[in-house]
């Protein structure tokens, strides 16, 4: 190979560059995961944590289009509640403040979901009697 | 074979039955019981509500609980309730000789709720449609913002949001969904409110009692009723749209 050691001390300092971010991660340490935050006394969900953690999208979308479109609006979610479905009426009954919940962890994760463009977040403190 | 051929047309037959059968039946029966057997429709007593000069309560009610901006440009306007001048609302009313109280003066017009609403037939996503009970209902998740159910509506029923309407809106009501910038909305007869029980928000609002709200499937409901004594005039009856919005003179 002509040239052989430039060419592999260039494609090294290349991928020192390009990997900048990974190495950075690997000495400074990475982000936290992020603590996400409900409301004290909240104890039941609508399905059980790692269930709403893959796919509260998904159901979302469900309640949505059965609200929307076929004029449903409770359910009997599988842990055996029977709730409106509402994001702001049902979810965020517990999951109160948008930016310790929804945020903390959408933004560890770079997604930003459209929902709060139209639906109107609630006032971060909850009062302390309601139940 | 003629014995196989003559089993075969009629489990055919039965299995085509079946399907249409299912298929003429709602998706469920809560669905059914929220959405079907009803039509909707508004009365308009227009000479009560004229009674009230400058009265606006029913617009400032809806506004309010349904988060709609009040913006200063009139090309940016977003209404679901407003008034417009007879002859604008009617133009196709001769009314030569009518009581010019009414003829001189401005109507209350919002989204007519058709029977054949034009707009859902141009609507390329579907998120406008028209309900079991006759509601034209909006789906704002669903609307790209093409415009073409305003350039579609013959009563100009529909707003499009030109700019973020956020910061319009002076108190946003929680309980409500603002809407966002690049979506089409207009009046959708209160559908949050009908399945609580409750009146439309225009209706519960008008202190000249001008505004009734009730079902026409039913003969014996009160706008059957008020129908059958009084005379009404719908919007552009010309156009086949067949308005749930009627107008008593």
């Amino acid at each position: 190979m002509y040239d052989g050691s430039k060419i592999l001390a260039g494609i090294a300092v290349f991928l020192a560059v390009v990997l900048l971010p990974v190495w950075h991660n690997v000495w400074v340490a990475s982000a936290p995961r992020p603590e996400v935050k409900i409301a004290p006394g909240a104890e039941q969900c609508v399905d059980t944590a790692a269930v709403m953690r893959a796919t509260h999208m998904n159901v979302l979308d469900r309640w949505r289009d059965a609200v929307v479109r076929d004029g449903i609006r409770t359910t009997t979610t599988p842990t055996g509640m029977t709730v409106p479905m509402s994001l702001t009426k049902t979810c965020m009954k517990c999951h109160y403040n948008k930016k310790e919940f929804c945020d903390a962890c959408h933004n560890y994760l770079a997604v930003s979901p459209t929902c709060w463009q139209c639906h109107v977040e609630p006032q971060p403190e909850p009062k302390e009697s309601s139940s | 074979m003629n014995e196989g051929r003559r089993s075969f047309l009629k489990t055919a037959a039965l299995g085509a039955l079946g399907v249409a059968a299912s298929h003429a039946l709602p998706a469920t029966a809560e669905g059914a019981k929220a959405t079907g057997g009803r039509r909707w429709a508004m009365l308009i007593d227009t000479r009560r509500c004229l009674e009230k000069k400058g009265c606006a309560k029913c617009a400032e009610a809806c506004h309010v609980v349904h988060n709609v901006p009040a913006l200063s440009n009139p090309r940016h306007e977003v209404k679901w309730i407003w008034r417009e001048g007879f002859r604008e609302a009617f133009p196709d009313q001769e009314a030569e000789y009518f009581d010019e109280t009414l003829t001189t003066s401005k109507v209350l017009v919002f989204c007519n709720h058709c029977d054949r609403p034009p707009c859902v037939r141009v609507c390329p996503t579907q998120a406008t449609w028209r309900r079991r009970d006759g509601l034209v209902m909006m789906d704002w998740h669903r609307c790209i913002g093409c415009r073409y159910c305003v350039a579609a509506c013959p009563y100009g029923s529909r707003s499009f949001n030109w700019v973020d309407p956020r910061p319009h809106i002076a108190e946003i009501t929680p309980t409500y969904p603002t809407r966002t910038r690049g979506v089409v909305e207009k009046c959708t007869f209160c559908d949050e409110r009908l399945p609580e029980g409750r009146l439309p928000a225009c209706v519960e609002a008008c202190e000249a009692k001008a505004l009734m709200f009730g079902d026409l499937a039913d003969p014996a409901s009160e706008v059957r009723e008020v129908l059958r004594t009084r005379f009404a005039v719908r919007r552009r009856p010309g156009l086949g749209t067949h308005p749930a919005i009627f107008y008593l003179v």
